[in-house]
């Protein structure tokens, strides 16, 4: 889609809104949560100006309920949370995974557990966002460490979602969602629509294993009737108990998001290419790493950064990657140590895994992680 | 070809496999067919109706109809229900529940979609018990019944659904037993037909659990109590409250004209527009 480009000072949660509006988002259904709040209130003025709907629900139960609600008649849907929201969501998260849903759910995390520190950033949900529904279910989780990211990777959040048939989680932090910089925004950015069934009603097998295993979605209302449930069912929708058929539902939902990898796992090498240490990090911290990178090449140290923006699946290759050169990978993290366990796994101690925790509602400063190299050289 | 071979050749899906789940003598059998002549009486288009349910033995009634349907999770139909009218309001939108669906866990959506009045109809069949995990109390069991979590018999007062959807807001309500299910095709075609949020609930049994719990017999007995217990709107006007205590009083409690949500969102969407110029979200965004 090509829009002409414009250069604003924006709010990381303004250009997620920005970014939906872009992407197509025409219903947006939430509850009042510090610190996601300004994405709700600038779709409440937008959505309308644009034929969509907003509408604040009662919960964030309710919030999720409707989005799941909009997308299957075929309209764009989002919503906005931060912790104890997102906490509430997670049944009908698990809906949208099973009935294949597209829909995004952005995440501004804040400090926990419980209410914790509302106005205080913190990474501590990377993996409730992974794992925060019952059952064993693939899910996409984006982040961004920029402006400029929110905007484009609420874009993708869309993008994917539309194509894989699944709910697509933005993992914001509270520094991000609530820092201004500068965002050109605009440019040329795909849009991806959902497929949609070609053939005659009467031929549609709603949840058929198509090659993609992503079969395509007939809107409610457009002559397609068939039958959407959160029990595992057969390929026409209905419930089922049998195992070849539950193993291969299954099997479908978890390949069509693992035969795209390549495609989902998004990051950012800065500085890798001969790096002897290389930084792994995501969302606000990124931001202080690719500073204590710049720091630490000043002092002559080979020191890089992979930032990772898709957080969920875990970018595997990617880190195998850096740990050709590599000989210590250090994980700088706002919580006790979520994505280091995975970068550990991949590890399988090829190299050095050093970890840098912090969880005192601040964020880690370059001088922290500058710190943290200079010990462990 | 009699008229129910008819419906039932039009509106039960023939590629689903019957049986279905329901206990011989369930209510809820009798609710879908008086939902389907409701249906036919209105003359909606099948495309142009989405059946929307929760979870729970009433939850599994949408599966066996040719609409659009969505079988959703526990107690939150209507917030489903809500997105998809909003999304694409020309669809006829119609709700599923059952008391602990409606009011337990989705006691607040329930409030809140009867304040908000959004074009919905809500069909909850009270049977009084939790059916399909075999027998609990719910918020309609009544006082010193017994269930399988009230051994010692039910402490707590039930709720009454209809009266908490008058005071919540709705603005249709109306009531009655399976036993009426002539009475019941009307109800629900008016609720249908009528514009705002719209509530019918469904006195029902369960002879399986909270009849062979309590002592109460077979169906068929059930279903004469619910006749032998009924009251008419206006009889009831006439009664005094304790003559009322064991009563259902059937027919429509209120039908009253209120601004419906997609109307008044429509309006909000002109509103939007006429002030898009002077946004200050937009001046940022767009190029002149």
């Amino acid at each position: 889609m090509k829009k002409e480009k414009k250069e604003v000072l924006m709010q990381g949660n303004e250009a997620v809104a920005e970014g939906a509006l872009q992407a197509g988002c025409r219903f947006f259904a939430g509850y009042p949560i510090t610190p996601a709040t300004e994405i709700s209130e600038i779709l409440s003025v937008k959505l309308p100006q644009l034929d969509g709907t907003f509408i604040q629900m009662e919960d964030e139960i309710a919030s999720l309920g409707a989005v799941i609600g909009a997308s299957l008649t075929g309209v764009k849907a989002m919503t906005a949370t931060s912790g104890p929201g997102f906490s509430l969501m997670q049944e009908i998260l698990g809906f949208a995974v099973i009935a294949e849903v597209p829909c995004v759910v952005v995440y501004v995390m804040r400090g926990g557990p419980s209410t914790g520190l509302p106005t205080y950033p913190a990474q501590g949900d990377v993996m409730q966002a992974r794992w925060g529904t019952h059952g064993d279910h693939p899910i996409i989780v984006l982040s961004a460490s920029t402006v400029r990211e929110c905007y484009e990777m609420t874009i993708l959040s869309f993008n994917y979602a539309e194509k894989y048939r699944t709910p697509v989680i933005l993992l914001l932090d509270e520094v991000v969602a609530h820092m201004r910089e500068k965002l050109v925004c605009g440019g040329e950015i795909e849009i991806i629509n959902r497929m949609k069934p070609t053939m005659p009603p009467e031929w549609y097998i709603p949840y058929e294993d198509t090659p993609s295993g992503v079969p395509p979605m007939a809107d409610f209302g457009e002559g397609y009737r068939y039958h959407v449930t959160g029990l595992t069912h057969d390929v026409r929708g209905f419930p089922t108990g049998r195992p070849d058929e539950i193993r291969a539902f299954n099997e479908r939902i978890f390949r069509k998001i693992s035969r795209n990898m390549k495609a989902i796992s998004l990051v950012e090498n800065y500085e890798t290419e001969d790096a002897e240490i290389t930084i792994v990090a995501y969302g606000c911290v990124a931001r202080s790493a690719k500073r204590a990178v710049k720091d630490a090449r000043e002092r002559g140290l080979k020191v890089g950064l992979l930032k990772l923006i898709t957080i969920w699946p875990f970018a595997r290759a990617a880190v195998e990657r850096v740990l050709q050169n590599a000989k210590m990978l250090i994980v700088p993290e706002m919580n006790m140590g979520q994505i280091s366990r995975e970068v550990k796994r991949v590890n399988q101690g090829v190299a050095r895994v050093v970890t840098l925790n912090k969880l005192d509602g601040t964020i880690i400063t370059p001088q922290e992680i500058l710190a943290r190299i200079m010990e462990v050289v | 070809m009699p008229e129910t071979t008819k419906l039932i050749h039009k509106y039960l899906r023939h590629d689903k496999k019957f049986p279905h789940v329901w206990c011989p003598g369930c209510g809820i059998g009798i609710t879908l067919g008086a939902l389907i002549r409701a249906i036919d009486r209105t003359g909606y288009r099948k495309d142009d109706v989405v059946l929307v349910s929760g979870i729970g033995c009433s939850g599994r009634l949408p599966v066996y109809v040719d609409f659009n349907t969505l079988h959703t999770t526990h107690g939150r139909a209507l917030t489903f229900a809500t997105g998809v009218k909003l999304a694409k309001p020309r669809l006829n939108v119609i709700v599923i529940m059952g008391d602990g669906d409606a009011a337990a866990i989705g006691g607040n959506h329930f409030i809140h979609a009867a304040r908000r009045n959004i074009n919905l109809t809500a069909i909850i069949i009270n049977n009084s018990v939790y059916g399909m995990t075999g027998g609990q109390h719910s918020p309609t069991t009544p006082y010193g019944m017994k269930s399988a979590t009230t051994a010692y018999k039910h402490i707590e007062q039930a709720f009454k659904i209809s009266e908490l959807a008058v005071t919540a807001g709705a603005a249709f309500v109306g009531r009655s037993t399976v036993y009426h299910a002539r009475y019941l095709d009307t109800l629900i075609e008016k609720a249908i037909r009528k514009a705002g949020f719209s509530v019918v609930e469904v006195i029902s049994h369960c002879h399986t659990h909270y009849g062979r719990q309590n002592k109460l017999g077979s169906a068929v007995e059930m279903l004469e109590w619910q006749r032998d217990h009924s009251v008419t709107v206006e009889k009831a006007a006439t009664m005094k409250p304790e003559e009322l205590d064991d009563k259902i009083i059937v027919g429509v409690l209120v039908d009253k004209d209120l601004p419906v949500y997609e109307d008044e969102y429509a309006r909000i969407r002109k509103q939007a527009k006429k002030a898009m110029e002077s946004s200050r979200w937009d001046s940022a965004m767009r190029s002149d």
